[in-house]
């Protein structure tokens, strides 16, 4: 007997959409609204443009397997089908052909705060919720208690959620779709919400869900959080499976083929490139220790960031430095450009390379961004400053060796050095002070 | 429990998880009475929420349920007893148009509500999977609250014009399921379309008004000229309101035929309009 819990066979969606034919190339959501629009003004419309129906396939011929105790991340761009895809699954929208079977139960978590209602308590909004995702009354009854405690908001469970601040909604929430207990979860994008306390909670309840012999299906922009969940992705694009596979193996393909943010980047035309009279920037990149152009980076492997410049006026000293940013925007370090043999040279006319190596356990897990600068020295002059020009991630695989050790918590910080540490036992314990006399 | 036993119970789990099957669906009937019933609880709290939500920061709350019908009732004895001088079978006006009132009212309010209730609930049909039904269903399920509340009064009226109830005040629940019929088959007809075409928002207060003079709710039935009484045995809510006044107030009852006619007329409507809501659900959440 097999324990496949989801087994979908070439499942398409399709809708007619109407767009005017003169305005091929606008946006769908634009096409979607114009549609909406004409139909009131069919009369005016007819005489100026003529409005075509076209198909749209949001899911096309879409077929996989996934087994009991899974949890499958699916990843892709915007419009690449995800939402469609997870839509058919929990029978929220009918496919158009092909077919899935679905052994189990299935929680649908699309939103979060299905159901809620403002003007009721906390107390209703949860069996008001939980009931609509649902758990039964008597489900809701048995997991109240631990509801209210996950949501940490045992103090205003009477009081109308209106009255809520949003992070509190946004807890009590999630914690009510969190003890949903379905064979199969389905989840899209809802971690985007709430603090990163709270998030890394959430993610620590599903992946606990998928060791529990349920299956989970993550929808989510997140690389971080679908590698520290997932066991496997599989990754949409214009409604198809486009790779199916180990979670790393897949978000590394896909971060690499520029889906998110680029590890490398090359202004292939001079005239755009920036730069100034000395100096004009040409490519970026991010490579591994391989040598290889990489957006993903194991926290503890050093790795290099180089860029490419041509320097057009001869006769500056010229200091080349990066500057690395983390995803709010800080700051992280500047690293400048001390190679001897040109350190206080003024340099030739030509094209040059200047790469710097990053030591392993260094930066913290995330997404960081370079951004590559240039300056001339006495005088200062800035020649370019092409902020957030690559970007790559930095990920923990928490095997143990790195600065996390054993902790798998959220760390927060700049820097995540690996230092020596050093504890004994010095001595026995110290004796309670005794009343003397 | 050991790792093996808690191996063994995930396999068990397996073996007897339903299987669901997702496909374009092509049955032309559908009730999905199953599915209702699995989702009875969702049916309930929808209801206990809507009235829980209705009259949140009002400062009279449930009064609104008495002072709607009896406002009413005010109204069409001045008009139509006082100055249009309408017969009344004998009973007098204000308690013959009262309990008219009370099954029309419902059925008005019921329509209203559930005819936007599918547009009301777009969010919760964007975003998670129960049978469409039962959120027409619980929106009828609501107005019996108000209709209960207002036929406390009624039985005050009844004593204060010293009108005493007989065996058939036992066959007020006959009539009260079917007016909750007769309502749910028009709302989920309604509610069905109003998810395609918005008109039935404009339409609906128009169609209502003329609906409720077509119906013997201030006149009395025996007021219908001769060549006219079929149309009238086409229109359950005749029947209906009718029967209750003969049940309460021992008017003259409809005619066996009549209360044939609407029962076999709405059951027929339910049917199909079960049927039909059932095969549109599919399309909502795309349409909605």
């Amino acid at each position: 007997m097999s324990n496949i819990t989801i087994r979908a066979e070439h499942l398409s969606k399709m809708y007619m959409i109407s767009v005017t034919k003169d305005a091929p190339d606008s946006s769908l959501a634009e096409c979607v609204n114009e549609g909406a629009k004409k139909l009131f003004t069919l009369r005016s419309s007819l005489n100026t443009q003529r409005l075509v129906k076209e198909e749209l396939w949001p899911v096309k011929d879409v077929s996989f397997e996934i087994r009991a105790g899974e949890v499958v991340g699916i990843i892709g761009r915007n419009g690449a089908g995800k939402s469609t895809l997870l839509k058919i699954l929990s029978r929220i929208t009918e496919p158009t052909s092909g077919r899935a079977e679905i052994f189990g139960r299935v929680g649908t978590l699309l939103e979060v705060g299905t159901g809620f209602h403002p003007e009721l308590t906390g107390r209703e909004n949860i069996y008001l919720s939980g009931i609509i995702l649902g758990m039964t009354k008597a489900e809701i009854d048995k997991k109240f208690d631990e509801i209210v405690e996950f949501a940490g908001i045992a103090k205003f469970i009477d009081t109308p959620v209106k009255r809520y601040s949003s992070g509190m909604y946004v807890r009590l929430a999630f914690a009510v779709g969190a003890h949903l207990e379905p064979e199969i979860l389905i989840v899209d994008e809802v971690l985007a919400v709430g603090d990163s306390q709270f998030q890394k909670k959430c993610l620590d309840k599903m992946k606990d869900i998928g060791e529990h012999g349920r299956t989970v299906l993550f929808v989510s922009h997140n690389m971080q959080a679908v590698m520290r969940l997932c066991d496997r992705v599989i990754m949409l694009d214009k409604g198809r499976v486009l790779h199916d596979g180990p979670a790393h193996e897949v978000v590394k393909t896909y971060l690499n083929a520029g889906f998110g943010a680029s590890p490398a980047r090359e202004w292939a035309d001079p005239s755009n490139a920036p730069g100034g009279e000395v100096a004009r920037l040409r490519a970026a990149r991010v490579k591994a220790e391989d040598g290889k152009v990489a957006e993903v980076l194991d926290i503890r492997r050093p790795f290099t960031i180089e860029m490419e410049y041509e320097v057009l006026t001869p006769g500056y000293v010229l200091a080349p430095h990066f500057h690395l940013v983390d995803d709010e925007g800080t700051l992280i370090f500047i690293t400048l450009d001390l190679d001897p043999e040109w350190r206080r040279q003024v340099r030739p006319v030509g094209h040059y390379v200047s790469r710097v190596e990053i030591p392993g356990n260094l930066l913290t897990e995330g997404t960081v961004f370079v951004g590559c600068h240039c300056i001339t020295l006495a005088p200062d002059l800035v020649q370019f400053a092409a902020s957030e020009a690559i970007a790559f991630q930095i990920v923990d695989n928490h095997d143990g060796d790195s600065s996390r050790g054993d902790y798998v918590g959220t760390m927060p910080g700049a820097v995540r050095p690996l230092l020596t540490w050093r504890t004994q036992l010095v001595g026995s314990v110290a004796s309670e002070p005794s009343n003397i006399g | 429990m050991s790792e093996s036993s808690q191996q063994m119970s995930v396999v068990g789990e397996v073996l007897l998880r339903r299987r669901t099957v997702i496909e374009p669906s092509k049955r032309r009937f559908y009730l999905n009475l199953s599915g209702i019933w699995e989702y009875r609880e969702l049916l309930l709290f929808l209801a206990w929420r809507d009235l829980k939500t209705r009259y949140a920061q009002t400062a009279i709350g449930f009064a609104w349920a008495i002072i709607q019908p009896v406002a009413m009732m005010l109204l069409f004895t001045l008009v139509f007893s006082n100055f249009a001088k309408l017969p009344s079978d004998g009973v007098p006006y204000p308690l013959f148009v009262y309990a008219g009132l009370l099954p029309w009212g419902y059925f008005a309010r019921s329509l209203d509500k559930s005819s936007f209730s599918m547009v009301a609930e777009s969010n919760l049909i964007s975003k998670v999977y129960f049978p469409r039904i039962v959120v027409p269903i619980s929106a009828t399920l609501v107005g019996l609250i108000d209709f209960a509340i207002s036929f406390l009064l009624l039985l005050v009226m009844m004593a204060f014009y010293g009108v005493m109830p007989s065996w058939e005040i036992l066959l007020i629940p006959v009539f009260l399921l079917l007016t909750m019929i007769t309502s749910l088959a028009v709302s989920l007809w309604l509610a069905a379309l109003f998810v395609r075409f918005r008109d039935i928002a404009a339409a609906m207060p128009l169609v209502t008004q003329i609906w409720m003079f077509a119906t013997p709710v201030v006149y009395p039935a025996s007021l219908v000229p001769d060549q006219w009484k079929w149309l009238n045995s086409l229109n359950p809510m005749a029947g209906v309101i009718e029967g209750f006044r003969w049940a309460l107030l021992k008017t003259p009852p409809p005619s066996l035929e009549t209360m044939g006619i609407t029962v076999a007329l709405v059951s027929a409507l339910l049917l199909l309009g079960m049927s039909y809501f059932n095969r549109m659900e599919r399309k909502f959440a795309d349409v909605i």
